[in-house]
């Protein structure tokens, strides 16, 4: 009885507006926008046109080097603060999440300040005595991969935090016991065991990666187009709400599939560990 | 204009807008009137009431997007007046959402300059009355650029001094329009022949982009991170304001007309105070206010002729004159030709 909440608010705040949004997508659109009631399967058929494929697998690739890289960053940072003494931890995850108590849209425009052609970044280097052009890091892929790794970290080393602090100290004594080095008792041990949090950490950056719309607005300059803005500017710009739903499903799709796919793994992952333990 | 107030404005103001769908539509004013944010005096709801007893209730829209989902959610209920471009005041009165100027009502009417009761979306001002219009063009940094631009081109296909100094405006119709009028097609064109062309035009201009930017780009001159943008030219003024060295100007191959406009929608029931208040607004004193406040052109001939000359001396732009611009060709609502014109930005955008 207990789940009964949980299942309103689920169908109330997820399940029904998927399905509204769902309902658009099998509908057209009118010559003046709007939704004209007329049953067809356009929408679905357009999702796999060569251009917006295009678009979707871009957007995939800069959402898994942000992904990749938020995980490079993360997992030492992880690994430092379940190092720490005890007493220390909760302050230095303290530190790790404090840059979130501020708003989405400032700290990226925080990061144009910093990268822009008459920015800090290029000011300090002309500073060290640097010459040449000013670097134009702003409105390229790589400032949009910047700022999603910087806003996602937290979630990472959050997630990665959670199963390193959960580890049993006595199977890595066991490891050393048995004459394995550090490094050795990392990849053998540590590491093997970490891959749930690492997982859920990754699918989360991914997830929120690919679709996100502001950051590749504002750092990329428009010049990068991924699948949020794309729907974006379906509903917004086009007034195509039908193609626009038709795409918020496909991405809902992707990342549905996804996160199905990390609870299958982490649940195996547990299961095994469960299964040595007897 | 389509995105007075940006599209990062916009991404933020999206995701609340099922909030302020649902929110109540019950009001004790007489009139409730959505607005660009600060788009008219502060101390508006102040002066009409001193000038007819009616409160007003100002809401704020960020985007003509947005408006518009709200109206056609409600069927317009909540609203009597609202502020909208004109393609949206078109696709409204398709929809059939709005009421009838009511001349009569609205003597100030004749303060307009005779083009503006004569604009192709709506003449003689049966459903729609302009409040501000301008065009889209040049704004650049004099003292930078080595020759002054008098050409799309110089846009689309930079000379190397500026390469990767120069942006364009992200929204589709205003970047298509760079394309079309390069080519010399109509910032209306229909043919799919023609649309393909100006969108291969604009995949190459891509290459020596610094950016798409529809918020920002007077900045960018200001700071000198660029130093030829594509922009609206109340935008320049803003740019102008900051630097004296930036200019603006219309290319020779010609540009577009833009127009904000007033509606009145059908299902409110306060539709004889709605007149008064567009009365009052166009008013001469009142209507300037835009003028010196906002730096667009109002189409007000007694409320430009109320200028201080020296405005327009710093803003030469100002000085347009209704002739100039209506020479301009207006941007009409597409109707399904849109969805054309939406691949093409998508195409573009996704080019490498």
């Amino acid at each position: 009885m207990l789940a009964a909440p949980a299942v309103l608010w689920l169908l109330a705040f997820m399940v029904m507006p998927c399905l509204l949004v769902l309902s658009y997508a099998f509908f057209q659109r009118g010559t003046w926008g709007g939704i004209e009631y007329t049953f067809t399967l356009d929408n679905f058929a357009h999702v796999f046109d060569p251009l917006y494929a295009k678009i979707f697998l871009n957007s995939a690739r800069i959402a898994l080097t942000t992904t990749v890289l938020a995980i490079l960053i993360a997992y030492p940072a992880a690994y430092a603060i379940s190092r720490a003494p005890r007493v220390r931890q909760p302050m230095l995850l303290f530190f790790a999440v404090l840059p979130f108590w501020s708003n989405y849209l400032i700290r990226t425009y925080a990061w144009i300040v910093l990268l822009n052609r008459e920015g800090l970044l290029n000011g300090f280097l002309s500073f060290l005595g640097y010459q040449g052009e000013p670097l134009s890091l702003l409105y390229t892929e790589t400032a949009v991969i910047i700022g999603l790794v910087y806003n996602y970290l937290p979630f990472v080393i959050l997630a990665i935090y959670s199963t390193l602090s959960r580890l049993n100290p006595e199977l890595m004594e066991a490891s050393r016991d048995l004459g394995a080095g550090a490094i050795r008792t990392f990849w053998r041990v540590t590491l093997p065991l970490t891959l749930p949090g690492v997982a859920a950490g990754g699918v989360f950056v991914f997830v929120l990666s690919i679709g996100n719309f502001v950051t590749p607005a504002l750092l990329g300059g428009g010049r990068f187009q991924m699948i949020g803005n794309l729907v974006y500017d379906q509903f917004l710009t086009a007034n195509d709400w039908p193609f626009g739903a038709a795409l918020g499903m496909a991405l809902i799709a992707i990342m549905v599939a996804l996160l199905f796919l990390q609870a299958r793994a982490t649940s195996h992952a547990s299961g095994e560990r469960q299964g040595e333990a007897t | 204009m389509k995105t007075r107030n940006g599209k990062a404005t916009s991404y933020a103001t999206a995701a609340f807008l099922a909030v302020s769908l649902a929110a109540g539509t019950a009001s004790s004013a007489d009139l409730v009137i959505s607005n660009w944010d600060g788009y008219m005096a502060k101390d508006i709801a102040e002066t009409f009431k001193a000038a007819t007893g009616l409160e007003i209730e100002v809401v704020n829209h960020a985007t003509n997007e947005e408006v518009m989902g709200k109206l056609m959610a409600g069927q317009g209920k909540g609203y009597d007046v609202v502020f909208v471009s004109s393609p949206f005041a078109e696709i409204l009165n398709h929809q059939g959402m709005l009421a009838p100027i009511d001349k009569a009502a609205v003597p100030n009417l004749a303060n307009l300059y005779p083009e503006a009761a004569a604009l192709a979306y709506d003449p003689g001002n049966a459903f729609s009355v302009p409040y501000t219009w301008g065009t889209t063009g040049l704004c650049y940094r004099s003292d930078v650029v080595k020759t002054a631009p008098d050409s799309w081109m110089n846009l689309l296909q930079p000379s190397d001094d500026i390469k990767g100094k120069t942006t364009m405006l992200a929204t589709d119709r205003w970047l298509m329009a760079a394309g079309l009028l390069a080519k010399g097609y109509s910032v209306n064109e229909t043919d799919p022949a023609k649309i393909d062309e100006a969108k291969n035009l604009l995949i190459e201009a891509k290459k020596t982009l610094l950016a798409y930017d529809d918020t920002t780009f007077y900045s960018k001159l200001v700071s000198g991170e660029a130093s030829l943008v594509h922009a609206w030219d109340g935008w320049c003024n803003y740019g102008i304001t900051e630097n004296k060295d930036i200019k603006f100007v219309v290319p020779k191959e010609g540009s577009d007309l833009w127009v904000d406009t007033i509606v009145v929608m059908k299902n409110s029931e306060k539709q004889a105070e709605a007149m008064k208040f567009i009365n009052f607004i166009l008013d001469a004193k009142n209507h300037a206010w835009a003028a010196e406040n906002i730096l667009y052109k109002v189409p007000n001939k007694a409320a430009m002729e109320s200028l201080d000359p020296k405005l327009i001396e710093q803003y030469p732009n100002m000085g347009m004159s209704p002739a100039e611009l209506t020479k301009y060709e207006l941007l009409r609502d597409l109707g399904d030709a849109q969805k054309d014109y939406s691949r093409a930005v998508s195409e573009i955008k996704a080019a490498n």
